[in-house]
């Protein structure tokens, strides 16, 4: 349940950045391989913004797909989970998108 | 009129752009543990591992054939005792407990104070075993200079696929209790096709931490990294896909 952490983190940084004020949106970027559960870090969210002043923000989570690129024949295909075979067979692959984990933007009330 | 449009008018927001890494705390806190420990030439190995695996009787058997050649020091975490803390002293080794609690994983903050508390010297080694998890202590930089995975017979040869992040996670794949082979279904192929399918990086050795089986390629791998100038004292480094005795 690392999402815990990684929850109060996000609450801790948005808080220290809006300053006082009343955050009312929070626009995070979960890559799909990332490992890390949007559903969890919503679940704990409540949690760890309670009496904050990101309570009751909208938490919106955007997740960007996986993407990959074989390093045998540099074809470029999507990724569902953290590994792959190419249709060359290989499996030594560069990451191109999955596994971001940021916040991206906040709105403040 | 007037007052309806200005009620329902929406009130004023302001965008802030962030694009702040959610795990950036740790990771500067990972970076400034591995400069300390690279100004003292101390290499630290971060252990992960599902409970059971047998990571520290792994590390007793390490300290007892490595501690007359190198300085060994240990970081135990665990969510509660210090059982395994008192098992690396009596193998001979300083040992320092973090308990985590609740937590699932070490984060180089904790790693931080618990080297500040061993001091080690410089040259030394620092074993650092992470609480057996195979999900969350994948995410959490430490400083280290390697990531040790630790598997064991006992477990399906499966959990690469299972667990991938931890696979793609680390450099070195132990895999332990192989004296347990002939009294359990476990495919070794199966299981190294699996590790290398997530992470075809990764180096493989097959051990038996209680017995002693395959030891020396775990070994010289500490050694080169510990000693890189005297690595040629030690002879070429064994083959890292053993087989089962």
């Amino acid at each position: 349940m690392h999402e815990l952490g990684i929850t109060q983190e996000i609450v801790e940084i948005v808080i220290a950045r809006a300053g006082g004020a009343r955050i009312a949106r929070i626009v995070l970027e979960v890559g799909k391989l990332s490992a890390v559960l949007p559903d969890a870090i919503r679940f704990c969210f409540d949690l760890c913004s309670e009496g904050t002043s990101a309570e009751g923000a909208v938490l919106e989570i955007l997740e960007p797909p996986g993407r990959v690129r074989c390093r045998g024949c540099a074809v470029e295909f999507s990724l569902d989970r953290p590994f792959g075979r190419c249709v060359c067979g290989g499996t030594d692959l560069d990451w191109l998108g999955g596994e971001e984990l940021s916040i991206k933007a906040m709105e403040l009330a | 009129m007037c007052k309806d449009s200005a009620a329902t008018a929406a009130p004023p927001v302001r965008t802030i752009h962030l694009d702040h890494p959610i795990l950036d705390k740790n990771a500067r806190l990972a970076e400034r543990n591995r400069g300390w420990l690279e100004a003292r030439r101390i290499v630290a190995f971060n252990l992960l591992s599902s409970p059971g695996s047998g990571k520290t009787t792994l590390l007793e058997r390490t300290i007892r054939d490595l501690g007359r050649e190198l300085s060994i020091h240990v970081i135990e975490g665990d969510q509660a005792t210090d059982n395994d803390a008192r098992r690396i002293e009596a193998a001979g080794a300083p040992a320092v407990q973090i308990n985590t609690g609740a937590g699932c994983h070490l984060d180089a903050s904790m790693v931080s104070k618990a080297l500040q508390t061993l001091d080690p010297k410089p040259g030394s080694v620092v074993f650092v075993e992470n609480v057996g998890n195979l999900v969350c202590p994948a995410m959490f930089d430490l400083g280290e200079a390697e990531k040790v995975l630790v598997c064991s017979v006992t477990e399906g040869e499966d959990k690469p696929l299972k667990y991938p992040h931890m696979f793609r996670a680390c450099t070195v794949l132990l895999l332990n209790k192989i004296d347990l082979l002939p009294y359990v279904a476990f495919e070794v192929d199966r299981f190294i096709d699996n590790a290398l399918l997530v992470n075809p990086a990764l180096e493989v050795f097959l051990v038996s931490a209680s017995r002693g089986d395959g030891l020396g390629g775990w070994y010289d791998r500490i050694r080169r990294l510990a000693v890189p100038d005297s690595a040629s004292r030690w002879g070429e480094v064994e083959s890292s896909r053993e087989s089962p005795p």
